[in-house]
């Protein structure tokens, strides 16, 4: 048993942190979600070229979840708007799991920072369930012909490929599929924490038959691990996020003067954010649960998966809203940084399941 | 970063679960089990036990006696141990004073003392708090007045668990005034057969005795038996804490409550959602807080966080007990005497389950508020925070 | 004791039901079903005014003699929920709910007749300037400075949190005429037409990208003194007045009844598996103790509105418990809408003002209470920290419970 980090990630953890810090304030990060696009070319290049963590996707070598870890911390900590967590993270651990050559050139793609994907899973009937209900993909010659409407498909529109989950004859299939495809439409929008998603609609699109990634039908664990393997990286995002939000509510609080002293000399506001830390804490403790068992048998890892997803979960609107209370007004701003990343931690709670259905998910896997 | 738990661990997890099926008292938790309240005696033995095979003084250094245990085996012993549903060791003299006397005490001092903790043959009780001192310990009153080899102890100590079975009692008194009021505290251990020392009960809401208010009156205690300096008392009862402050995580316990309540639940309620939910919620909270007590034992976590699990771990207590109630329902009214065995047949419609778990709602209670009650614990943390703990980073 | 309606409150209800059938647009409907906070779209929410005007029935509270509805507590009740209910916009609560108020209990002869009217006919719309930067919590270390010069006060110096004060013609501000020994002395009540030269409003935009709140700046502004309300240094009296009003004046319970049925409604189109949410275990629980906070929340408002006051805190209890309670219900909205609500759709709503972060136009995507949902989450936490936040009401209340 041990929870030190190795030398190498804590250099990793530095250096992602150094480059942040001086190449990603918050003035840059809200000019990007504020553009038309709300693309940010330049930190995914550097991500590429200055900090090489686009190869964390590398198919080659097993999902390094700790190292991940670490680095999505630093992101949630400097509210990128890049899709690491959709690209490196979630589409990665798709390809790693199919295999073959067509994976490992698209994860080739990523690391030189040319290939980012979007997972388009969800459904407007699916709700959480990994399962299509009316996407369908049927063969058509030596191809397929794909059917359907993917809702909040996160990443869409920066995309280069998107990964398309579909009933098929035998079960639930996925395959790559090119956003400017004949027959795929993109609705895009804005996420209500500045990033950029789409419901995606394929009317008649033409697959060819290495479209199909991984084996057909069996792609429902596929997806289950994937699951997972993206709750424990956001989580630790959201961990970075947290921790910003209590730092911020701190400082502000110790700056802020009303009747004549700081308002952090309140004992009450005191006690406020020693909850929110112990939150934070506890989040920290999930994270690591759910990160260091996502090799172990399936139930284990969808427990400890869930226990992370409720703890982050709760512990983000607690802390996320506290936050933004004891900032006051100011915490109503747009301009205050802490409103954007009250906002993240919302989507959060919202993504790869809420609370109560990872509380059920909890209980089928518990027994 | 892993979970792994290495070989010689995982031998030694079998090696205690061995233990506590064949060498350890079976009637002691048959009868813990049955609900019936715990003698001194049964205390005793059940220690007893333990040390037969050299496993009572867990936090305790090899030469004095101890296992010599890593945290981590010593968490996976205390796991075992209330897995098979053992008496919990009374932490006053084992867990306590006895590593203080190890670390501060005299040669003499733990010749005196020590054997006699290992072989349960004394037991001791911790006089820390005072009537008009609760949270705010430091400004404890019970004075130490120098007198030729003696000191004279004046004042009164109060919600001593166990003072009226104990044979030693371990104080911080007063023995100067002094600005900073911590520094003016030194530990002393005190006979508690010397004349001037009067045990009065209290009892609690759940209608058990473990709780004692203690009066010195002009008590006479030999210098001998200060630990260490004067004036460093506050240090003593402090220094050793940080080990011991996960010791109320009680995990094990935990884990064997909420199988046994996912049982009976589903006994007694069927699928009901509600309370299946409330039990998801309660063992999830059990995964976060046994990952945060690994952390503190293998030292990831930092100080404030250590001070923030203790109320963790006690509302998740209480949590539980709560849970055991909800599943009492109307049961939960019946108090019975539980002193002898068969209390059962006082109510005999009534679950021995629902009367023994309301009895333990009323009584932790008191987890949020000893050791440090929760608004104490959390000015501590703040202090931690106030000084930039928030972004603390692991190394 | 008894919670009925007597059966002129009856059929009361039922002349408000047909007033709403007769006169509620659809237009005017959707602005009030979809406003993403607690201000409804400006342009219709005053177009609903003046039908009300028409009916004298814009101000429940007021006297008959100054133009208000004259009902009882009860029938105010009643008409806020049949509001709720049929989808009717709200009235800015600044100028009838609050600025009116101020001046029947202190205005003078002229300031009733001259302001009054042209507050009920939409004619003059109010904002409202209290909070200064410095003087949030602390509302009384206000330093904005009014100059005695001759038959005017001449006020320099900066408001935050002014809803809607870009598209109001008049405000209402306490401003300090002197420097006593009590922050609370010194200061003045002041109505002042926002087109004055030197006075200029800059906007504040809120999480979810709307428009509603401003900071206003006063350089050399020349107020005529007969817009002082009550006397000079003594408008503190007049704003904790005004403040009673603000925290315990309207009830919360009517609008929550209708989100949570809208809620649940919403519920039973969503899938959960083979089912639908409104049947799920976990979502059907939730939704019944938000109901039980709600009765018993409910029954407080009753109590307190039949009055005598329940206790010298009652309005602060009122205001802690509404907000709270309103914050957990869209917090059950976003619950309902799932992944939608991490879509940033404010088309698809009728915010109170201007949405400036960028969006779609036109369509949207999901339904539509799914869109609405997180603005409501994010402008609901406004709730707990303005009008004195809950933190400083929870101190008013801790006061009055020391024996």
């Amino acid at each position: 048993m041990d929870f030190s980090l190795s030398g190498e990630q804590q250099q990793l953890r530095d250096s992602v942190r150094g480059w942040l810090k001086s190449h990603h304030g918050f003035e840059h990060r809200r000019a990007i979600s504020r553009s038309e696009s709300g693309w940010d070319a330049a930190t995914w290049t550097a991500f590429a070229d200055d900090l090489g963590i686009l190869s964390l996707a590398d198919i080659a070598v097993p999902h390094d979840a700790v190292t991940v870890m670490v680095v999505m911390e630093e992101l949630g900590e400097a509210l990128i708007t890049v899709p690491f967590l959709e690209t490196v993270v979630t589409g990665a651990a798709v390809l790693r799991a199919a295999g073959g050559e067509a994976a490992q050139a698209l994860s080739d793609g990523i690391i030189a920072g040319d290939v980012r994907l979007a997972l388009a899973w969800a459904e407007p009937d699916t709700r959480y369930g990994w399962q299509p209900r009316t996407t369908r993909a049927v063969r058509e010659g030596n191809g397929w012909r794909l059917d359907g409407l993917k809702s909040v498909v996160v990443g869409a529109p920066w995309a280069t490929h998107l990964i398309v989950s579909a009933l098929t004859d035998t079960g639930t299939s996925l395959f790559v599929v090119a956003p400017d495809a004949i027959g795929v439409s993109l609705m895009s929008y804005p996420t209500i924490d500045g990033r950029r998603a789409a419901d995606v609609r394929f009317e008649g699109v033409v697959l060819s038959g290495d479209a199909l990634l991984g084996e057909e039908g069996a792609a429902l664990p596929v997806l289950e691990r994937v699951g997972d393997i993206s709750i424990a990286a956001m989580g630790a995002e959201a961990v970075g996020v947290m921790r910003r939000m209590l730092a911020d509510t701190i400082e502000y609080t110790g700056q802020r003067k009303q009747f004549g002293q700081p308002i952090a000399s309140f004992q009450v506001l005191q006690h406020r954010m020693v909850d929110m830390f112990m939150q934070i804490e506890m989040a920290t403790s999930a994270v690591y649960l759910a990160t260091l068992r996502l090799e172990a048998e399936p139930a284990e890892r969808a427990r400890a998966a869930s226990v992370a997803k409720v703890t982050i979960g709760e512990a983000c609107r607690f802390v996320g809203q506290n936050a933004v209370q004891l900032h006051g007004g100011m915490g109503m701003t747009d301009d205050a940084a802490v409103s954007h990343y009250f906002k993240r931690a919302t989507v959060i709670e919202g993504e790869f399941g809420t609370t109560d259905h990872h509380v059920e998910r909890f209980i089928s896997v518990a027994g | 970063m892993d979970l792994l738990i290495d070989a010689d661990d995982l031998a030694f997890v079998d090696e205690a679960r061995i233990f506590f099926e064949r060498d350890y008292p079976r009637d002691i938790i048959d009868k813990a089990r049955a609900g019936i309240v715990l003698t001194r005696d049964d205390h005793v033995r059940a220690q007893q036990a333990l040390q037969a095979r050299g496993w009572l003084g867990v936090g305790w250094p090899a030469e004095h006696g101890g296992p010599g245990w890593t945290p981590v085996r010593r968490y996976l012993f205390e796991q075992e141990l209330e897995r098979a549903g053992a008496l919990s060791i009374i932490p006053m003299a084992v867990i306590y004073i006895g590593p203080i006397v190890c670390a501060f005490g005299t040669p003499e001092q733990q010749a005196h003392w020590l054997p006699d903790i290992l072989e349960s043959r004394a037991m001791w009780a911790q006089g820390y708090s005072e009537p008009e001192s609760g949270s705010d310990l430091a400004s404890l009153a019970m004075t130490a007045t120098r007198d030729g080899d003696d000191f004279i102890l004046q004042g009164s100590k109060i919600w001593t668990s166990g003072a009226h079975w104990a044979d030693w009692i371990f104080c911080l008194v007063r023995t100067e005034k002094t600005a900073r009021k911590q520094d003016g505290i030194s530990m002393i251990c005190v006979d508690m057969r010397t004349p001037g020392v009067e045990v009065r009960p209290i009892i609690t809401m759940d209608g058990s005795h473990e709780l004692n208010q203690v009066r010195f009156d002009a008590v006479r205690v030999p210098a001998t038996n200060l630990i260490g300096e004067e004036g460093r008392g506050w240090y003593y009862a402090n220094v050793l804490l940080s080990a011991e402050r996960v010791s109320y995580a009680h995990v094990g316990r935990k884990r064997a409550d909420l199988a046994a309540l996912a049982v009976l639940g589903e006994e007694r309620l069927g699928a009901n959602n509600g309370f299946r939910q409330r039990l998801a919620r309660a063992g999830i909270m059990l995964d976060v807080v046994e990952i945060s007590v690994l952390r503190v034992l293998t030292g990831d976590a930092e100080p404030a966080a250590v001070s923030g699990l203790k109320i963790a771990c006690t509302q998740l207590a209480q949590e539980i007990t709560a849970l055991w109630v909800e599943l009492a329902g109307r049961d939960r009214s019946a108090l019975v005497d539980r002193s002898a065995a068969g209390w059962s047949a006082q109510a005999p419609a009534v679950p021995g389950f629902a009367v023994t778990r309301t009895a333990s709602y009323l009584f932790e209670r008191a987890q949020t508020i000893y050791g440090g009650s929760t608004e104490v614990q959390k000015t501590i943390v703040w202090r931690h925070l106030a000084r930039g703990g928030a972004l603390g980073r692991r190394a | 004791m008894n919670l009925d309606w007597s059966d002129d409150e009856l059929a009361f209800r039922q002349e408000v039901r047909e007033f709403f059938a007769e006169n509620l647009t659809d237009e005017l409907r959707s602005a009030g079903t979809w406003m993403t906070s607690v201000y409804a779209d400006h342009e219709r929410s005053l177009a609903w005014q003046r039908i009300l005007h028409k009916r004298g029935w814009v101000a429940p509270a007021w006297p008959v003699e100054h133009g208000g509805a004259g009902w009882s507590v009860a029938q105010r009740y009643i008409f806020a929920r049949e509001r709720a209910a049929a989808g009717a916009p709200p009235v800015s609560p600044m100028g009838i709910a609050m600025c009116g108020p101020a001046i029947i209990g202190h205005g003078n002869d002229w300031q009733k007749a001259h302001f009054l009217p042209r507050m009920l006919s939409g004619e003059h719309f109010w904002c409202q300037g209290y909070s200064e930067p410095g003087a949030g919590s602390d509302l009384a270390a206000l330093q904005m400075r009014a100059e005695d010069d001759g038959d005017a006060l001449v006020c320099t110096g900066q408001k935050i949190w002014n809803t809607h004060a870009d598209v109001a013609n008049w405000g209402f501000f306490l401003v300090r005429t002197s420097r006593l020994e009590r922050l609370q002395q010194g200061i003045t009540f002041l109505l002042v037409d926002m087109t004055t030269p030197g006075v200029t409003v800059r906007p504040i935009v809120s999480p979810a990208g709307e428009h509603i709140q401003n900071e206003i700046f006063f350089d050399q502004v020349r107020v005529p003194k007969a817009n002082v309300v009550g006397a000079i240094d003594n408008g503190w009296t007049v704003a904790k007045y005004l403040l009673e009003f603000e925290r315990g004046g309207s009830a919360y319970a009517p609008d929550l009844q209708v989100r949570l049925d809208q809620i649940e409604a919403a519920a039973r189109t969503v899938a959960v598996g083979d089912g639908m949410l409104a049947d799920d275990a976990a979502f059907v629980r939730r939704l019944a103790l938000a109901r039980i906070r709600l009765a018993a929340f409910e029954t407080y408002e009753f109590r307190a509105m039949a009055g005598p006051a329940l206790s010298g805190a009652s309005a602060s209890v009122m205001k802690v418990l509404g907000t709270e309670l309103q914050q957990h219900v869209t917090e059950l909205g976003l619950l309902v809408a799932g992944r939608y609500g991490m879509a940033y759709q404010p088309q698809a709503g009728m915010p109170g003002g201007q949405v400036s972060l960028p969006h779609a136009h036109g369509t949207f995507v999901g339904p539509r209470q799914a869109a609405v949902a997180p603005l409501r989450y994010l402008n609901e936490r406004a709730g707990s920290i303005y009008a004195g936040s809950n933190e400083i009401q929870r101190n008013i209340i801790a006061k009055t419970l020391r024996l």
